[in-house]
This record gives C-alpha cells, sequence and structure tokens, in this order.
C-alpha cells in the first residue's frame, strides 16, 4: 500500500507520513479519534465488548496506516479483522462515519486540509475489504 | 555484536538486528505480531540495565520505570539479559506475621521476609501453597513500611485457596511469595495532577496502596477514593480512610453502598456511577482502577470518554475477584 504515498503532490515529496508529522503525531490523535468513535451513536456499538488498552493500540495501528506510515496489514487482515462486524450489521455508512471522526480529528489538530484529503484517500483504499467485498 | 542472555542461554545480537530478530532466528518462543512498536505483543524487561530509549516508545510510564521494552524497537547498546514476560519465576519464603479480619469475610494477612522486598505500591504478587497452588494477589502496604507485605484477602465460596489462607494458614507459618509485578503503582510525578481511584471490595487493597504512596510523596493535586460494595459491611477501613481525609485537605473519601440499607455518610448506588457523577471533567486526571471486572471495564472507557488519556488509565489484567 505504499503507492498511495505518492498521491497528490507527486513522487518527489516527502512521504504524507514525514509530512504530516510521523509518530507524534499518530499520539496526538489516537486519544482524540478514538474519543469521538466511541461517542458516535452510529458506530460505538461495535465496540462495546472491546478491551480498551488493545483497542487503543489497534487504534494507533490504523492511524499509523492511514497517515501513510509503517504497517504489515494486508487486504485478507482487514477482511478478517471486520468479518465479525459484518454480522452485526457493519456498512458503508459505518464506515463513512470512521472517515468523519478522522476528519475532524484532523482538523482539530489543524492539519492542512490537503493532508487531511491524502488521509481519506489511503482509508478509501481499504473499503472493500473492510466490508468484506 | 551483543550478547543477549535468556536464564541460562546466550544469543548474539547481530549490528543490523533487533532483539526480535535475534531471538526469532535463534528460534526462541516469544510472542510479537506488528513488528512496528504498535501492538506490543513482544514487551520484555530488561533486569539489570536501562534499556535503549528507542525501545521503549508508547509504553505506559510506569512500564518504562521497570525497564521493560519492545524487542522488535530495541537495536542494544550493550550486553542484556532479557526476561520474557511468562518466564518462571523467583518465589521468597516469607512468614506470617499477621492474620485478623477486616470485616466478615476479609482477612488481612500481612507476611514479613527476612531481605528487603522491593515494589511498588499498587503492584501485586503471586502466592503459592506448597502443593504449587498459586493465586494473585495485590500488596495493599508501600515498601517504606519494614519488610512486609499486607494483603487483603475476600473469602470466595468454594475458593481452594481463599479458604485455605483463611482457615489454615496460622502466624508462624511461611508462605512462598513471587517476585512483584503488574504496572498499575503511583510514580511521583505531575504532583498536581488529579487522582481517581475507584475499587470494589478487596480491590481497595492496591488503591489503599498507592494512595498512602502518593499523600507520602506529597501529592498535591485533588486525589478521590470511592469504594463501593453492595453491603456496609462488606467495606472496610472505614474509619481509617475518614481519618486521612481529615489530616488531608486534598484527599476526599466516599464510601459506597449500592443496596438498600444506606447509612448515613455513604455514597448511593454503584461505586462508578456514584464516581462518575461526583467528578464530570477527567481531563488531565489520572485514575486507577481495581475490582469487579465489569465495574472496571465500563469505568476504563467511561473516564477516558470524559477526558483521561489512556496513558493515564491504570488497571492491572489480573483482577481482583468480584465483590
Amino acid at each position: 500500500m505504499t503507492d498511495t504515498q505518492n498521491n497528490g503532490e507527486g513522487i518527489m515529496s516527502k512521504p504524507l507520513y514525514e509530512r504530516i508529522g510521523g509518530e507524534p503525531a499518530v499520539n496526538a490523535a489516537v486519544d482524540i479519534f478514538y474519543r469521538k468513535v466511541l461517542s458516535d451513536d452510529r458506530i460505538n456499538r461495535f465496540f462495546d465488548n472491546v478491551d480498551m488498552e488493545k483497542q487503543a493500540a489497534k487504534q494507533k495501528s490504523f492511524l499509523t496506516m492511514a497517515f501513510g506510515g509503517p504497517h504489515n496489514y494486508t487486504g485478507e487482515d482487514m477482511r478478517k479483522g471486520h468479518a465479525h462486524l459484518l454480522k452485526m450489521g457493519l456498512d458503508d455508512s459505518h464506515f463513512d462515519a470512521v472517515v468523519e471522526n478522522l476528519g475532524a480529528t484532523l482538523e482539530e489538530l489543524n492539519v492542512p486540509q490537503e493532508l487531511i484529503t491524502e488521509v481519506v484517500a489511503i482509508c478509501e483504499t481499504t473499503r472493500n475489504d473492510v466490508l468484506g467485498r | 555484536m551483543y550478547k543477549l542472555t535468556i536464564e541460562e542461554n546466550t544469543y548474539s545480537c547481530q549490528p543490523d538486528e533487533t532483539v526480535l530478530d535475534a531471538l526469532l532466528r535463534e528460534n526462541v518462543n516469544i510472542s510479537y505480531a506488528c513488528k512496528k512498536g504498535t501492538c506490543h505483543s513482544c514487551m520484555v524487561r530488561s533486569p539489570d540495565i536501562l534499556p535503549p530509549q528507542a525501545a521503549q516508545a508508547g509504553l505506559k510510564n510506569t512500564l518504562k520505570k521497570h525497564n521493560h521494552f519492545l524487542a522488535c524497537l530495541c537495536h542494544p547498546e550493550q550486553d542484556m539479559v532479557i526476561k520474557l514476560p511468562d518466564q518462571s519465576e523467583f518465589y521468597t519464603q516469607g512468614t506470617v506475621v499477621a492474620n485478623e479480619m477486616l470485616n466478615r469475610n476479609t482477612l488481612l494477612l500481612i507476611i514479613a521476609f527476612k531481605d528487603a522486598f522491593e515494589f511498588n505500591a499498587g503492584q501485586f504478587v503471586n502466592l503459592q501453597r506448597p502443593d504449587g497452588l498459586t493465586r494473585s494477589y495485590s500488596i495493599a502496604n508501600t515498601p517504606q513500611e519494614s519488610n512486609t507485605l499486607e494483603f487483603h484477602i475476600r473469602r470466595l465460596a468454594n475458593g481452594r485457596f481463599s479458604e485455605w489462607l483463611h482457615d489454615e494458614l496460622k502466624v508462624g507459618d511461611t508462605v512462598a511469595v513471587s517476585e512483584p509485578r503488574g504496572h498499575c503503582f503511583y510514580l511521583p510525578e505531575r504532583s498536581d495532577q488529579g487522582i481517581l481511584l475507584v475499587g470494589t471490595g478487596t480491590g481497595l487493597a492496591p488503591l489503599a496502596g498507592i494512595l498512602t504512596d502518593a499523600l507520602a510523596h506529597g501529592h498535591s493535586g485533588p486525589i478521590y477514593l470511592f469504594h463501593g460494595s453492595r453491603e456496609v459491611e462488606d467495606l472496610y477501613r472505614i474509619d481509617e480512610m475518614r481519618q486521612l481525609s481529615r489530616q488531608h485537605e486534598n484527599f476526599h473519601y466516599v464510601p459506597c453502598v449500592s443496596g438498600h440499607h444506606v447509612p448515613e455518610g455513604f455514597g448511593h448506588g454503584r461505586v462508578n456511577e456514584v464516581a462518575l457523577s461526583s467528578l464530570t471533567d477527567l481531563k488531565g486526571w489520572r485514575v486507577f482502577l481495581c475490582g469487579h471486572p465489569e465495574m472496571v471495564n465500563q469505568m476504563k472507557k467511561m473516564t477516558f470518554l470524559k477526558g483521561a488519556a489512556s496513558a493515564d488509565i491504570y488497571a492491572d489484567a489480573f483482577l481482583a475477584s468480584p465483590s
């Protein structure tokens, strides 16, 4: 999925992960993002029975990936990881809600709009795997 | 090239390898997953030296303090001794010096040691019966108080271990005690930070240790302790805690009873609900949770939603028995 790093500003620019601020940016965003997700009645039922600490670590890997950073996710991981949620009715509207919360998080952190657009584009590349299509 | 030592075995770590790479190459059975420092599956400990700073990125402060580090992020800067999480542990023999009841079903057990027992208030140990049966119990005192460990032990119906401690163990008997574990303890930093302690039943044990430790370090921020049970007869140390709150202006103690009969001076309702309705904004607070697993899980989420940072919420994977 590293090809997405060259979206937007072309091959010559630094990777998104560096431009957005690397791991410190992930750390700054993770609590804000996860708090938004847990407070969002459209999607928080999917997180009812999860362990907070394990989930925080997962959110961190997700943000690292969404910011174009190093990760080991494969399409197959995405499918396996969300299969049980599909049975609970996970669909496009929930995927959209998560992406919306991520965008709002980055806005709150004053991340420039064009970087947010790149992050959203990376998220989009996982949509079909997450929704098992 | 540096040497890595695990128990009796020594492995070499090549210059370009992480500790995890080296151990996997040597077929050491170590758990791991992401290899990027996010999942924390490969967390190990360096008992004698400070691990490289980069290998502790993203760990809770209490884990850093005890030299835990991520094998996948660690490029050794010297020879290292490594303790894997599931490695057999070292037991010390202690002697029972006190066993008396704190309330109708909770035993106060004090075990003394010949030499100083190093731990942080709030950690837990495994106690072992001569036949090998082992259970985890939280330490209720602080290291400053001579060479003893204090435990609060609730009698569980058909609990083989708690019945042994209650009915058979006598003053003068010896008990095997493991090294201390767990990362739910007080660190003397940010002393003006608010601290919220919420526990049910014998979940008070580690919280009392953490409280004593924080007060002894001159913690100046507000400290709230909510201790709950269904009936008032299952709470304990009520007078002692009230006394402490009179001595320390910043310490507030709220015993809670969820059953029908609620005496004056007690919060009415489940301890988590009482705590959350008393403190509405936890932004910047440090939170310690112990007791009923459901209460702990629900409170981890609720205190986070009320603003506490996830790194500031402490609850051990080991949970005290339900009250």
